[in-house]
C-alpha cells in the first residue's frame, strides 16, 4: 500500500512549488489513476516518489508498506518495491538491455538478501517475458533504449517491470507516443501483472489507456493537487467534457 | 665549455645515452641524430607541447621509478593464443619469449638483425617523413637510440598475434625501442602491446600497410603509477588497406601518445582509439593523446576516437588534426575527444583541428567535457541499481565507442575487463 500525506515539493535550486498537498492513497492490489492537464505536477509527483534529486520535500510523507520512502536513496526505494516506468525512458549506449537488466534484478535481489539468479536462470525467465512483449532477442542485445522507436522503449519498461516484479508500479503517461497497437501490447503487460500484492498509479493525459487498463479509481490532479477523486465514470467524464468543468469547480480556471 | 655553463639539452641527453652502431640502421640513425641535433627537444614554450610538460621525458636521466606490483591481476592478454615477444628494461628476454617463428611472418631484432633488407627502407624513413609538418624531436632521438625493437615482416595471414611486453625492473632503467612492421600486399596482422618498460620508455613503432593488408593494433599501457613514457606510431596505409589501433591508458604520472597516420591510398580505412583512465588520489595522472592523420587519397576513411575518464585532479590531453590534402576528394574524416570529470578538481585540453584542402569531403570534428548524466543515473538507480554500480555502469557506457574500434571480440572482453577492475579500484 502506498499513503501519501499532504505532500508539499518545491523546486531545490529555485522557490517554486509545484506540488501543494497531496493526499492519496492506493491499496494493495487497486489501479489508480491520476488524470490532469500538463505542468499540473503528476511528472513531479513520480520524481519525488522515486527520489530524484533537484526536488525539496517541505512538508508531508510518503510510506509504501509502511516504510517511509522520502528518506530513502532512489535504489533502496528500488528494492522496497516502488517502480516508475519513465515517461521518458533514458537511452544509455554501450551498456546492454540485457546486462542492464540482469544487473538491476541481481542488485535488487542482493539488497533484499536473496540470491543472485545465475546467467541461465536470467536468460529463460527473460526470454519468456520478453516474448509475451514482442520484444526480440535482438532488441534485448541493444544498448539501453537506443535506436529503440517510442513504442520500443515504453514495452521496454514494462518488460522492467516485469523482471524486476515491484509491489507498486507507477506509469508516467505510459501510452504517450503511441500507436493503438503499441498501446495494446504495453496495456496487455500491465494487466498481466495485476495481483492481489501489487498496485498501480497509472498516471495518464488521455483516457483511452483507461479502456485497457481498467481503474480501479480515478484522480484529477491540477494545480500541485488532487482536486477531485472519483470511479472509472471520471475518466470518462474528462474524456467528453476535457478538465475546464472540473477545474472551474475548484477556481482553477486559469491553469489549463 | 665551463662547468657554469648550462650544457645544452640535446647535448646532455646523447650524453647519458650510447648509440648503437654499424649495422643496417647506422645511416638512418646518423640521419635523425643530425636533424635532433637540429630541431632540438621539445621544451615548455613549444607549441605542440603546450599542454603537457616534457622536462621529466627529455631529462638527461630519468626520475627514478620503482616497478609497479600488479597484485594477482592475470596480465592483459593472457587467454589469448599469441605469440610473446618480452622486453626487461628494454632488453630481449629469450627466456621469457617464444620461439621467434610464425607463419606468414618474418621476425628479426633489431639490435640482432639478420638479413632485412626490407627494413633498411623503413627504420626512421616514416619517422622522417612524420616530422613535418609538426616537429618530433623525441622519435628522432629514439631513430638515432633505440637499443632494440622488432622487425616485423607480414607475406600472408599471420596465425597468431603477437605480442610485445614490456616489463619494468629496474627502478633507473631508460629503454628506447623501435619497432618496424611491414605488412605486404594482402597481408593481415594483430599486435598487441602492454606492460610499462622501464622507468622511463620511449617507443616509436613505424608501421607500412601494403595494398589491401589489414593491421590491428590493441595497447594496453599497464597500471604504473609512475610511467613516464612518449610513444609515437608512424604509419603509412596504402590503397585498400586497413589501419586499426586502440590503446588503454591507466595511471600514469606522464604519458604522451602520438600517432602519426598518413593515408597514402585510395580506398583505404584508418582508425585510432584510445580509453584513458586517471585518478590523481593514487598518484598524479597527466595523459596526452597527439595525433595527426592526413589524407592524400580518394575515397579514404580515418577515425579518432579518444575518451578520458579523470577524477581527482587528473589531467587529459588531446591534440587532433585532420588534413585533407589537395585532391584527396571523398575523404571521410571523424574525430571525437570527450572527457567525463568525475569531480570538479580535474581538467581536460583539447586541441581538435581540420585543414581542409579538398573541396569535396566530409570532415568532422567534436570535442566535449562532461560530468555523470544525472538524468541516467537517476534511471539506473531507480531500477535497483546502487549508486557506486550505476557510475561504473555510465563510464563503461561513455568509453564505450572506444571499444568498439576493437574488431576482435576476446580483446574487446579483455580490455573491459581491465577497465571495469579499474573502476572497481577506483570507486572513492
Ligand atoms: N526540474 C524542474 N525545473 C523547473 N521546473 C520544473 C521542474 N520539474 C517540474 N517543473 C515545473 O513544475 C510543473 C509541473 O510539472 P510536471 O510535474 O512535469 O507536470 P505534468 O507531469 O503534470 O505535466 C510545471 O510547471 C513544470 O514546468
Ligand atoms: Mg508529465
Amino acid at each position: 500500500m502506498l499513503e501519501i500525506k499532504n505532500l508539499h515539493v518545491k523546486l531545490e535550486e529555485e522557490d517554486k512549488v509545484i506540488l501543494k498537498g497531496v493526499d492519496l492513497t492506493v491499496e494493495d492490489g487497486k489501479v489508480h489513476a491520476i488524470m490532469g492537464p500538463n505542468g499540473s505536477g503528476k511528472s513531479t509527483l513520480s520524481y519525488v516518489l522515486a527520489g530524484r534529486d533537484g526536488y525539496e520535500v517541505t512538508e508531508g510523507s510518503a510510506e509504501l508498506g509502511g516504510e517511509e520512502l522520502l528518506e530513502m536513496e532512489p535504489e533502496e526505494r528500488a528494492a522496497a518495491g516502488l517502480f516508475l516506468a519513465f515517461q521518458y525512458p533514458v537511452e544509455i549506449p554501450g551498456v546492454g538491455n540485457m546486462t542492464f537488466l540482469r544487473t538491476a534484478v541481481n542488485a535488487q535481489r542482493k539488497a533484499r538478501g536473496q540470491e543472485e539468479l545465475t546467467a541461465g536462470e536470467f536468460l529463460k525467465e527473460v526470454r519468456a517475458k520478453a516474448k509475451t512483449l514482442k520484444i526480440d532477442a535482438e532488441m534485448l542485445k541493444r544498448p539501453v533504449n537506443v535506436g529503440f522507436s517510442g513504442g520500443e522503449k515504453k514495452r521496454n519498461e514494462i518488460l522492467q517491470m516485469a523482471m524486476l516484479e515491484p509491489k507498486m508500479c507507477i506509469l508516467d503517461e505510459t501510452d504517450s507516443g503511441l500507436d493503438v497497437d503499441a498501446m495494446r501490447l504495453v496495456a496487455d503487460g500491465v494487466n498481466a501483472l495485476r495481483d492481489a500484492g501489487r498496485s498501480f498509479l497509472v498516471i495518464t493525459h488521455y483516457q483511452r489507456l483507461l479502456d485497457h487498463i481498467k481503474p480501479d479509481v480515478v484522480h484529477i490532479m491540477a494545480d500541485g493537487r488532487i482536486i477531485k477523486t472519483g470511479g472509472p465514470e471520471l475518466a470518462l467524464e474528462v474524456e467528453q467534457n476535457g478538465y475546464a468543468d472540473i477545474l472551474a469547480e475548484h477556481g482553477l480556471e486559469g491553469v489549463v | 665549455m665551463s662547468a657554469v655553463e648550462k650544457q645544452n639539452p640535446v647535448e646532455a641527453r646523447l650524453d647519458a645515452l650510447t648509440i648503437p652502431e654499424g649495422g643496417f640502421a647506422a645511416p638512418a640513425r646518423a640521419e635523425a641524430l643530425a636533424r635532433l641535433r637540429a630541431m632540438g627537444l621539445p621544451g615548455r614554450r613549444d607549441e605542440y607541447w603546450k599542454y603537457t610538460n616534457p622536462a621529466d621525458l627529455v631529462a638527461a636521466m630519468p626520475p627514478v621509478a620503482p616497478a609497479f606490483d600488479n597484485g594477482d591481476e592475470t596480465p592483459v592478454f593472457d587467454a589469448i593464443d599469441r605469440l610473446k615477444i618480452v622486453f626487461v628494461d628494454g632488453v630481449f628476454d629469450a627466456a621469457a619469449s617464444d620461439d621467434l617463428t610464425l607463419a606468414g611472418v618474418e621476425i628479426a631484432r633489431l639490435a640482432e638483425p639478420a638479413d632485412i633488407s626490407w627494413a633498411g627502407g623503413l627504420y626512421g624513413k616514416l619517422e622522417a617523413d612524420g616530422q613535418t609538418p609538426v616537429a618530433r624531436p623525441m622519435a628522432a632521438l629514439n631513430t638515432a637510440a633505440a637499443t632494440d625493437g622488432v622487425l616485423i615482416r607480414v607475406t600472408g595471414q599471420a596465425a597468431r598475434p603477437i605480442n610485445l611486453i614490456y616489463v619494468h625492473s629496474s627502478e633507473t632503467s631508460d629503454p628506447i625501442l623501435h619497432h618496424c612492421i611491414k605488412l605486404e600486399a594482402g597481408a593481415e596482422l594483430t599486435v598487441l602491446e602492454n606492460g610499462p618498460a622501464g622507468a622511463r620508455f620511449n617507443k616509436v613503432m613505424e608501421v607500412d600497410v601494403g595494398e589491401g593488408a589489414r593491421f590491428h593494433h590493441v595497447r594496453a599501457q599497464g597500471r604504473d603509477h609512475q610511467r613516464r613514457a612518449v610513444t609515437h606510431i608512424f604509419a603509412r596505409v596504402a590503397a585498400n588497406a586497413l589501419f586499426k589501433s586502440f590503446t588503454l591508458t591507466a595511471n600514469g604520472v606522464l604519458t604522451r601518445n602520438e600517432c602519426v597516420i598518413d593515408i597514402v591510398g585510395d580506398d583505404a580505412v584508418a582508425h585510432v582509439a584510445g580509453a584513458a583512465l586517471g585518478d590523481g588520489a593514487t598518484g598524479a595522472f597527466h595523459h596526452d593523446d597527439t595525433v595527426f592523420v592526413t589524407h592524400g587519397a580518394l575515397r579514404c576513411e580515418s577515425r579518432q576516437v579518444f575518451k578520458k575518464v579523470l577524477k581527482h585532479g587528473a589531467t587529459g590531453v588531446f591534440q587532433g588534426k585532420i588534413l585533407v590534402k589537395e585532391g584527396a576528394q571523398k575523404t571521410d574524416g571523424y574525430q571525437i575527444s570527450q572527457s567525463l570529470l568525475l569531480d570538479d578538481d580535474s581538467q581536460f585540453l583539447a586541441k581538435p583541428e581540420l585543414e581542409i584542402y579538398a573541396d569535396d569531403v566530409q570532415c568532422s570534428h567534436g570535442s566535449t567535457t562532461g560530468a555523470i548524466d544525472e538524468t541516467a543515473l537517476f534511471y539506473l538507480r531507480s531500477r535497483g541499481v546502487p549508486v557506486d554500480e550505476a557510475i561504473k555502469l555510465l563510464v563503461l557506457s561513455f568509453l564505450a565507442d572506444t571499444i568498439e574500434e576493437i574488431e576482435d571480440e576476446r580483446l574487446r572482453d579483455d580490455i573491459t575487463e581491465r577497465l571495469e577492475a579499474w573502476l572497481n579500484r577506483h570507486q572513492d
